[in-house]
């Protein structure tokens, strides 16, 4: 190897590698050199960043046990009433978006022109405030200027927040998250299992399906209501494990008189009292589990 | 036997210069608050660190449990809520401090503008700083979606459609975000992949350049 042990060489190389062999003692620099009251980072500051920073974070757990972050229900995108609403940091954004002359024929100057300016400016800010003055009363464009977005963008986050409880207030809503956690409480107080929004429908298909009370059920219409395949279209009930809710009796029930002002028209004129026996022996075995 | 374990290393790769470089930097009188209390403002930076520290670990938990597709995203989530051991408290830690990063960032920002540190030499620390900003709002912005409730969706969706309104590049925009025509199965996935690989990776390596740019230049002097 070139380098090596070579006593000419000023460097001292360890082995065969380009790590240089150094022999600084490993004692930290003494700070009275240094104008004022400074101290090493490590670990004399460090070590009391960290007890700050313990009592930071124990205050933190503490809240994130009192309060539980928000969940609300599944998202569901035929839902026209729900209230949409980002984070509050977008809010300034989002309320910004609803004034005119920002929006509709101006939405360019909403989406580019002011936010591409502001955002620009602040991105660019040491190169358009070149002055060496660092005090910010000593700089009254840049300082006023940041003064008035700060100013625009807490009355604009407060102006939205505002609006979506009104609208809220309104529509009679309550948010999601705070309606599920009501729902779970009142359940909890009456002893009830926590309602549980993730449990899969579960999916029944006919259960003998070339059985001749199909034929009936196509005859009587049934299939206009309930769907071809009786599974339910709309607000109309799927048939298909309708077992696993009704009984028998109380299936022939809803045929023979209907049910809910004629929404399920009484059918104890169009047909039998022997077909709507058929009829409902055969749903009452509609069961989910028969499979 | 630490020590000998540690001269071992340091031997074949000299590494106390490493360490070393980060303990002995000083804190000068100004910026240290046992001195003079207005100097807590200079505590911003490294409280936005620290909460980022927070936000990466504990989203490291979170994606134990998290399932990102349409069906199980919800399910997932109210699972690591309700059932699992301490989920509460993960899940709440990366909620909050997601706003409390922000709120730590601004101030932070608002420390470096009000005492004009962006100046030379300092302006390249500046952008950097906020290209971190805008990193730190499209992490908000795509782990919203992530718990797959109605707010996470539409939420998304307005977001999206304003994306989409900007012209010429706006569509654009909402075809790479959507991945379709609608907020769906593709956008979760979409929206996962953006919050927890290419976001972090790139908030990671500006991070690096704006510590090693404060190292380099020290911490600016007094007004
Ligand atoms: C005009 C449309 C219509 C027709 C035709 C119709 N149904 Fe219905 N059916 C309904 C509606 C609506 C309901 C839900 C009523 C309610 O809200 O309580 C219902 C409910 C039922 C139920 C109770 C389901 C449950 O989950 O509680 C049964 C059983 C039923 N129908 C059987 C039949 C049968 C059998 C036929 C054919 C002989 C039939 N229906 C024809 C509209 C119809
Ligand atoms: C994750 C986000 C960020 C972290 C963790 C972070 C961290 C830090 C830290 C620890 C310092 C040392 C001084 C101090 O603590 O105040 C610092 C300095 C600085 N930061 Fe940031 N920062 C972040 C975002 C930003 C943003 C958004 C900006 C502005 C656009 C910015 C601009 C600067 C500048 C210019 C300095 C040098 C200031 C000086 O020398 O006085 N940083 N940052």
């Amino acid at each position: 190897m070139a380098h090596g042990h070579n006593s000419n060489e000023k460097v001292v190389y360890v082995g065969d590698s380009r790590v240089k062999k150094s022999n600084h003692p490993n004692i930290p620099p003494d700070y009275t050199a240094f104008p004022g009251k400074s101290e090493a980072f490590i670990p004399n500051f460090l070590l009391k960043e960290w007890m700050v920073g313990c009592v930071v974070l124990v205050g933190f757990l503490a809240w994130t046990i009192a309060e539980p972050a928000p969940l609300g229900y599944p998202a569901d995108p035929t839902n026209a009433a729900f209230v949409p609403m980002p984070d509050w940091y977008f809010l300034f954004l989002y309320q910004f978006l609803k004034y005119p002359y920002v929006s509709q024929d101006y939405i360019l100057l909403g989406t580019l022109g002011v936010p591409g300016v502001l955002f620009g400016g602040l991105l660019l800010a040491p190169f358009l405030d070149t002055g060496k003055e660092r005090r910010f009363y000593r700089r009254p464009i840049a300082s006023s200027l940041m003064f008035l977005s700060l100013i625009a963008c807490v009355y604009l986050t407060v102006v939205s927040w505002d609006h979506y409880q009104h609208t809220l207030e309104a529509n009679g809503q309550i948010p999601e998250h705070i309606e599920r956690e009501e729902k779970a409480r009142e359940a909890a107080e009456a002893g009830k299992e926590r309602p549980n929004y993730t449990k899969p429908a579960p999916v029944a298909s006919l259960v003998d399906a070339d059985d001749p009370a199909m034929d009936i059920a196509k005859q009587a219409q049934c299939v206009s209501c309930h769907a071809a395949d009786l599974k339910g279209q709309g607000s109309v009930p799927p048939l298909t494990g309708v077992g696993d809710i009704l009984s028998k009796e109380e299936i022939a029930e809803v045929i023979t008189n209907g049910r809910n002002n004629g929404a399920m028209p009484a059918f104890k004129d169009s047909l039998s009292s022997e077909e709507i026996d058929q009829l409902a022996t055969w749903l009452s075995k509609q069961k989910t589990a028969a499979e | 036997m630490f020590k000998s374990v540690y001269n071992w290393i340091d031997e074949r790769l000299d590494i106390t210069p490493l360490w070393r470089d980060v303990a002995d930097h000083e804190v000068p009188e100004h910026v240290n608050p046992a001195h003079h209390f207005s100097a807590f403002v200079y505590c911003f930076g490294g409280l936005t660190f620290f909460i980022t520290v927070i936000q990466i670990l504990s989203g490291m938990f979170l994606t134990m449990y998290y399932v990102p597709d349409i069906i199980n995203a919800y399910a997932s989530v109210d699972y690591l809520q309700h059932q699992v051991a301490f989920g509460q408290i993960v899940r709440g830690m990366h909620h909050f401090g997601a706003s409390l990063v922000i709120v730590m960032m601004f101030l932070h920002t608002l420390r470096v503008f009000f005492t004009g540190s962006y100046k030379a030499p300092r302006e390249m620390n500046w952008v950097v700083g906020m290209l971190i900003f805008f990193i730190m709002l499209g992490l908000g912005f795509t782990g919203y979606l992530l718990p797959w409730d109605n707010k996470a969706y539409y939420a998304t969706k307005v977001g999206v459609e304003i994306a989409a309104s900007v012209p010429v590049l706006g569509p654009y925009i909402a075809d790479f975000l959507y991945g379709g025509d609608i907020v769906g199965a593709q956008t979760l996935t979409r929206f996962f992949a953006i919050h927890v690989f290419f976001l972090p990776g790139a908030l990671i390596a500006m991070l690096a350049a704006h510590f090693i740019m404060i190292r380099k230049q020290g911490i600016s002097g007094p007004l």
